[in-house]
């Protein structure tokens, strides 16, 4: 099962690695990371989308919260929450024809055409992976020069909240 | 009061109450010894090699419950310190070791003696810290104590760059008495529901078994598990790692289990129908077979480190909390309840452990010509009155002690159960006698493990440690040798020691004295002799039998009840069923 797993820990040199290690040391699944400071600059926020049985995930968030430096953890995928991923996609656009449907397909999707050259149109979108997954599909593998994408952030729906 | 960043870090060990830094020099630390020099309250021992630092203080940590301190310098004496560093980890012991680091403008630059002592330690550690200004030291090295010595203890490492120990700033040092730490808050006290649920099911069992380990020394649990189990009369096993934590004179004790425990206590826990595991953390030379671990039993788990409970094996009923608290509070309410437990299912129960233990699993050929290894641990045993502090080495040697060496009391039995380290020993036992220097302190090793620290008898002659080497000369890598004549057929593939020293002339050379034993009957007149000379470190070089085996034994992947006993074993007693 695919789980996001949403920490906060101390914004110190180290911290970051000593996640990564948790994770290659124990051969756990690691899809995507992200981390940056929060409001309160001492901590950071790390987003972890992992993928595993019941007792593996168990044990990683059991030794997730081992570490010195996690302050708290939830398991957003427990209740219901939010998913956003940001994609930076840059396209192939020659002509007038491609231009049109690309801006169609960006306005279907909700996306924002930031920079534009007289041959490519850059895109910023957001949404869950599926949604990015589906406007990778729709503009076709063809038309693709570079995509960035930012992994998963997450946040749980409704009063629950992850704070100190 | 105004310091420098190296008196900060000695006034600091001093104000912790630190009585002994195991270390050894170079340029990253040479501010730090030099303020060591100008004062005489922490003790400086000089081992011989870094590594031989970390197993002494870890061996004065695991007899005292008191942190142990190391000090090295940067590169190569932070590597050198890595293996002590890892066996502690493993076994949870705390310590603090300071490694020197390469000044702060070159760090990152690849400079003369500069590793990343932080990152290579960072899989091995409970935590590590790299102190990049003196204002941070003192409070860091709080904090080191502190996540070494709590919760569920282990070694961190505090990597100090030259420059923040200089001697010729200073700013203000006040000793810090606490520490919190806001994302570091051990769970020590059991959930009260949680006890009661465990204590339920305790009071149902028919057959029930205790397994128990170290964690039951960490937390100088000994006295409160032992009433706990007297008051249940419940059989008892421990790990390699909990022997001592309940005596093993009591009849109550079934002995260790596990790959080389007791054929009784192994068919006791493959029938159990509640098993309480009490600070054990159910490692695969315990469980065998996963699949096959207790069949039959609903489990209790107390651990202090939820990452423990539920790892290896599910349990029923997991307790997280320090096995002190636990284990009193579980009492309590056991006598709380107007409930017994059930006294004719538990006299079936120890009939049926009994005629196990009828198997006299552990006996071994008394009439041979050549020296038993397990005859020389039992005459241990009577010579040092089962009151010594016996170290071990990593092999066959270590587990014939396990066998044949009843600790009736914790912290007397030390030895590396989780990295399994060939070396740890000998400096051990350097530190177990500095901590107690009237005990009885005794290492039993192997030919081939005591050359991996050999070099510590110059650090034993150096301070005047006069412990008592065992070594059971087998002339062979024996745990190695065994594998291969079991499942190897018998192809020795190096691990036959060709050009052994001669260890009698080797302990004279470092100013000791040496004793060779060949016969059997020389065995306990030699034993009687060596810890007699009080003041000497004797090194006794015992030629054993070259092809004993350690019985009993469960392979590799096997279960619990498909041990195998020594050829030579009674056979089963009448109205024994053979077991599934
Ligand atoms: C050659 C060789 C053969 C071996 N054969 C065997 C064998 O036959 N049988 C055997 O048992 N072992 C054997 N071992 C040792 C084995 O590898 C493990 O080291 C050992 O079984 C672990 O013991 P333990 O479960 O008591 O755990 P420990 O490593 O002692 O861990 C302690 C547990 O207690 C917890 N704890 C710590 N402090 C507290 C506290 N205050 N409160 C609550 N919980 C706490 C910890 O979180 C941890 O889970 C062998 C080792 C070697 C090298
Ligand atoms: C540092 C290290 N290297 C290798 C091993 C693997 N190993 C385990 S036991 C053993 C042999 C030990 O031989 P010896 O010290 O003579 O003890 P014996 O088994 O003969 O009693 C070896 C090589 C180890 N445990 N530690
Ligand atoms: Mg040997």
């Amino acid at each position: 099962m695919r789980h996001i797993i949403s920490l906060l820990m101390e914004n110190e040199a180290g911290a970051l690695s000593r996640v990564a290690g948790l994770f290659s040391a124990r051969g756990y699944n690691i899809e995507s990371l992200t981390v940056a400071p929060t409001e309160d600059p001492s901590l950071s926020r790390m987003t972890l989308v992992t993928t595993g049985s019941e007792e593996i995930i168990e044990q990683i968030t059991k030794q997730l919260n081992k570490l010195i430096d996690v302050v708290k953890l939830v398991d957003l995928t427990e209740g219901a929450h939010i998913e956003r991923e940001l994609m930076l996609i840059k396209l192939r656009a020659p002509d007038a024809e491609r231009r049109a449907e690309i801006k169609r397909l960006a306005d279907i999707f909700r996306g924002r055409i930031i920079d534009v050259t007289d041959s490519t149109y850059t895109i910023e979108l957001t949404g869950d992976g599926d949604k990015l997954d589906a406007f990778i599909g729709a503009v076709g593998e063809g038309a693709i020069i570079e995509t960035v994408r930012t992994g998963a952030s997450g946040i749980a729906r409704g009063t629950r909240s992850l704070h100190l | 009061m105004e310091l420098s960043g190296a008196e900060i870090v000695v006034q600091f060990l001093k104000d912790e109450g630190v009585e002994y830094v195991f270390g050894y020099p170079g340029g990253a630390v040479l501010h730090i010894y030099d303020a060591l020099f100008q004062q005489d309250d922490v003790r400086h021992i000089l081992v011989r090699h870094e590594q031989g630092a970390t197993h002494a203080a870890d061996g004065y940590a695991r007899a005292t419950g008191k942190p142990g301190v190391v000090l090295v310098t940067s590169g190569p004496g932070a590597t050198n310190a890595v293996t002590g560093i890892a066996t502690a980890y493993m076994d949870s012991i705390p310590l603090v070791v300071l490694t020197g680091q390469v000044p702060t403008p070159f760090i990152g630059s690849d400079a003369f003696q500069e590793v990343d002592a932080v990152g290579i330690t960072r899989p091995c550690v409970k935590h590590n810290f790299l102190v990049k200004r003196r204002e941070d030291l003192a409070l860091t090295l709080k904090k080191a104590f502190y996540i070494a010595t709590s919760g569920r203890p282990g070694p961190v490492v505090v990597d100090i760059p030259k420059d923040v120990t200089d001697p010729n700033v200073r700013i203000p040092y006040e000793y810090p008495r606490e520490v919190k730490i806001r994302s570091y808050n051990p769970v020590v006290k059991g959930h009260p529901g949680q006890i009661k649920k465990a204590v339920d099911l305790i009071l149902q069992a028919r057959r029930p078994m205790i397994y128990a380990g170290g964690g039951v020394i960490l937390s100088e649990a000994s006295a409160e598990f032992t009433e706990f189990a007297r008051a249940l009369g419940y059989p008892v096993t421990l790990t390699l790692m909990g022997l001592g934590a309940y005596p093993a004179t009591d009849r109550q004790f079934v002995g260790m289990l596990g790959m080389h425990g007791t054929y009784e206590a192994n068919m006791a826990m493959h029938e159990c129908d509640v098993l309480i595991a009490i600070g054990a953390r159910f490692d695969d030379r315990v469980t065998g077979k996963v699949a096959e671990f207790c069949p039959h039993a609903r489990i209790v788990h107390v651990d202090i480190d939820p990452a423990s409970i539920a790892k290896n094996v599910k349990v029923d009923v997991p307790i997280v909390g320090d096995v002190k608290n636990v284990l009193a509070d579980m009492t309590r309410e056991l006598r709380a309840r107007k409930q017994q437990p059930d006294g004719e299912a538990l006299k079936q129960w120890w009939a049926r452990i009994d005629e196990w233990r009828g198997r006299n699993c552990l006996q071994y050929d008394r009439h041979s010509k050549l020296i038993k290894p397990q005859f020389v641990i039992e005459k241990l045993y009577e010579v040092t009155g089962g009151d010594a502090y016996i170290t071990s080495d990593v092999g066959q040697h270590q587990m014939w002690t396990a066998q044949f060496y009843k600790f009736d009391q914790p912290r007397r039995w030390i030895n590396s159960g989780g990295l399994g380290t060939m070396g740890f020993g000998m400096p051990a036992a350097l530190g177990v006698k500095l901590a107690h220097p009237d005990a009885t302190v005794a290492c039993v090793t192997g030919e081939a493990s005591i050359q991996m620290c050999i070099q510590e008898l110059s650090t034993a002659m150096q301070y005047m440690l006069p412990i008592k080497i065992v070594n059971l000369n087998n002339r062979y890598m024996g745990m190695v040798r065994q594998w291969q004549e079991f499942f190897y057929e018998s192809r020795y593939s190096h691990s036959y020691l060709e050009a052994l020293p001669d260890f009698v002339k080797l302990a004279e050379s470092y100013g000791h004295v040496g004793l060779r034993i060949e016969k059997p009957e020389d065995v306990e007149g030699a034993l009687r002799e060596a810890f007699g000379m009080k003041d000497r470190l004797v090194f006794l070089d015992f030629i054993t039998d070259q092809t004993e085996n350690v019985y009993p034994m469960i392979a590799q992947g096997k279960g619990h009840h498909e041990m195998e006993l020594a050829p030579h074993c009674t056979a089963p007693q009448s109205g024994e069923r053979e077991l599934a």
